[in-house]
């Protein structure tokens, strides 16, 4: 779960992070208390905001109020900007970057830091980047602020601040079950300052169960996911009219790929999971309906989830819920027979191979 | 021969009286492994389909010896029992559980790593070698015994590759399930090494998908040690990036993991990269 920048900055504040003095806004109206020149910043929980003309620098209170009018409303990359932050502008010599993240072929998290700060750190060359890998049971020791000081060329003066923010850093990592917190840029001010610009964290959502106060800060999902999420299904929406239903990730991914390469385009990506459970297949096809494609295809391998409970579920939801989309299903593996003779007459058409399912789909999605 | 489990697997279950541990230790004895033991804190003493149960696996150890654990526990005590049976001397564990946090699954492969402990998992579907044994959820009917050694992050979607590779004669020295989340016990790497030195494995399929860097690991070791035919199967092509595909670790992150740059590097590595999972029976079939 990726968290706003006012929301990485307020943890920052939490672990003596040093951030610029700053205004959450709502609506047009700037306070009178803001110093300039000043930053009007959108607030959305993805990258490139910059691009999309949701950071805009500003000299005085007349141009803070255009740019916060212009910029809340703002659509960028398909979320709504509903909040800004207009913040102190930070004067600096030195744009450096630091990050710890989970580094997933160590296994074990990784610190980075550069001196290449304010730019996508995919695009600073790799011998531009340290990286000191810490294991989870020592954590962070004072050695590794020391070393990276050094070999970041940074005057030993700045070894107390240095050392400060990333001892804090990694404390926010591991206490808040961070995947990423990252500073990009930390700025060394003109009076040898380390100020955190921008804040990136990133949360385990599989860690939400200790985090609650996390989940309800919860922006990157459509409303749709979050409900699923809710249920225990994964859901992703996407932009094509066909909805899928597979059981295992794998499965899903590997029909939706099928799905794109006969010339359809998957709307839906739904996990079923193993399940045992019609009451579950059941819910996940009305939610499926809720996303309101033009067919539903549903490939399922049947082994711990058995094929005549997904058709007990689908029975079930077509009988309580209205569902309009019409439905190809490709059932395969342990009680397939069963399955076959209950779904015999429901409206649901049945499909011998996924080749067979995935070109009706397609069919039906192109023809309406 | 086979890899990681035989017939001297001795299984004890962790959280064997929930509805999965129950369910799943009977359809591991039915399959022919020695499941030996069971734990569920408070229940020591019942018996769970013939299994013993024990209220800690140190009681277990000591009483009936096993040498792997299948952990059923929920996400949030997967860290505690994972350590649990690391210091009771368990020598594997695999770990079926789903949504462990990933801070939990560093200090655990941490931990491991230092003791000498092989962990295989989280979230993943576990090993099966026909005809000597099981541990954790893979079905059992669709396996036969043979030379295939299968390596994947997913579940269904093998169990899918599995019984097609089956019924087309091909049956299996050993599958492992390695799991799909971002941190694992046991990658690819690991299992090509293994299955290059299995007698009875002579080729190779390799089942990844988007997210990471495991398969192009995989295909820089396999282009430098593996001298076994492999072809492999990459899921995910068309996912958007950004988005969690299913699976924690399915996600196409900054422009990394994606599709594409794993088929690259392993055809680059002389692997046979199918691009539907049917195709994959048809790559491994050829290359005898």
């Amino acid at each position: 779960m990726n968290l706003l920048e006012i929301e990485g900055k307020r943890l920052f504040a939490e672990y003596d992070i040093p951030v610029p003095e700053g205004r959450v806004l709502e609506s047009t109206a700037v306070p009178g208390d803001i110093s300039f020149p000043a930053v009007v910043k959108a607030q959305v929980p993805i990258g490139g905001r910059g691009k999309a003309g949701g950071i805009r620098m500003v000299g005085t209170k007349a141009e803070a109020e255009r740019a916060v009018r212009e910029i809340l409303g703002m659509n960028i990359r398909g979320y709504r900007v509903e909040r800004v932050l207009v913040e102190r502008k930070i004067e600096g010599r030195t744009e450096l970057y630091l990050s710890i993240a989970v580094d997933r072929s160590k296994r074990r998290p990784i610190i980075m830091a550069s001196r290449m700060g304010g730019m996508d750190i995919e695009s600073v060359p790799d011998d531009k980047i340290e990286r000191r890998w810490v294991d989870p049971w020592v954590g962070f020791q004072p050695f590794i602020a020391r070393d990276l000081l050094f070999s970041l060329g940074l005057d030993p003066t700045m070894s107390s601040q240095f050392q400060s923010i990333l001892a804090s850093l990694w404390r926010l990592f591991q206490e808040a079950d961070a995947e990423l917190v990252e500073i990009n840029p930390l700025v060394l001010t003109n009076d040898g300052k380390l100020v955190a610009v921008d804040a990136k964290v990133v949360i385990d959502d599989d860690a939400l169960f200790r985090h609650e106060s996390f989940k309800k800060v919860a922006a990157d999902i459509t409303p749709l996911e979050r409900k699923a999420r809710d249920k225990g299904i994964a859901f992703v929406q996407l932009d094509g009219n066909i909805g899928i239903i597979a059981n295992g990730a794998g499965l899903t991914m590997a029909t939706l790929d099928f799905l794109t390469m006969h010339g359809g385009k998957g709307g839906v990506f739904l996990d079923l999971g193993g399940t045992d459970d019609p009451q579950k297949v059941k819910e996940a096809l009305l939610l499926m309906a809720e996303a309101d494609p033009k067919v539903i295809l549903i490939n399922i391998f049947g082994g711990i989830t058995k094929c005549d409970t997904v058709a007990a579920g689908l029975i079930q939801a077509l009988r309580e819920g209205h569902i309009e989309p019409p439905i190809v299903a490709r059932i395969k593996g342990v009680n397939e027979k069963e399955a076959f003779e209950m779904l015999r007459d429901t409206g649901i058409r049945p499909a011998l191979s996924l080749e067979d399912a995935t070109k009706i789909a397609v069919e039906i999605a192109r023809g309406g | 021969m086979a890899i990681l489990v035989d017939e001297k697997t001795r299984v004890l279950v962790q959280g064997i009286t929930g509805h999965q541990g129950s369910f799943h230790a009977l359809a591991m004895k039915e399959f022919g492994t020695k499941v030996v033991s069971g734990t569920s804190p408070g229940k020591g003493g019942q018996t769970v389909n013939g299994v013993p149960v024990f209220n800690t696996v140190e009681r277990a150890m000591r009483e009936t010896k096993p040498n792997t654990s299948a952990i059923f526990v929920p996400a949030p005590f997967v860290l505690d029992a994972a350590i649990e049976a690391i210091d009771a001397g368990i020598e594997m564990i695999v770990i079926v559980s789903e949504h462990v946090p990933v801070h939990d699954a560093m200090k655990m492969v941490s931990y491991a790593a230092r003791m000498g402990v092989r962990i295989v998992g989280p979230n993943c579907p576990g090993v099966a070698s026909p005809s000597k044994g099981k541990v954790a959820i893979i079905p059992n009917q669709i396996f036969a015994p043979g030379d295939v050694g299968v390596i994947s992050r997913s579940g269904t979607l093998t169990y899918e590759i599995v019984d097609s590779l089956t019924r087309a004669g091909m049956g299996q020295s050993t599958c492992v399930g390695i799991g799909g989340d971002r941190v694992s016990g046991t990658n690819f790497v690991d299992c090509l090494e293994m299955f290059q030195n299995d007698r009875q494995t002579k080729r190779i399929v390799l089942v990844g998908e988007i997210g990471g860097s495991a398969e192009e690991e995989a295909a820089k070791y396999i282009s430098e040690n593996v001298r076994k035919p492999v072809a492999a199967y990459i899921a995910g092509k068309s996912a958007p990036p950004g988005k969690r595909m299913g699976h924690a670790g399915a996600i196409i992150s900054r422009g990394m993991g994606t599709a594409e740059g794993k088929i690259r590097a392993l055809g680059d590595a002389g692997v046979a990269v199918a691009s539907t999972t049917a195709d994959i029976v048809k790559l491994i079939g050829k290359k005898k």
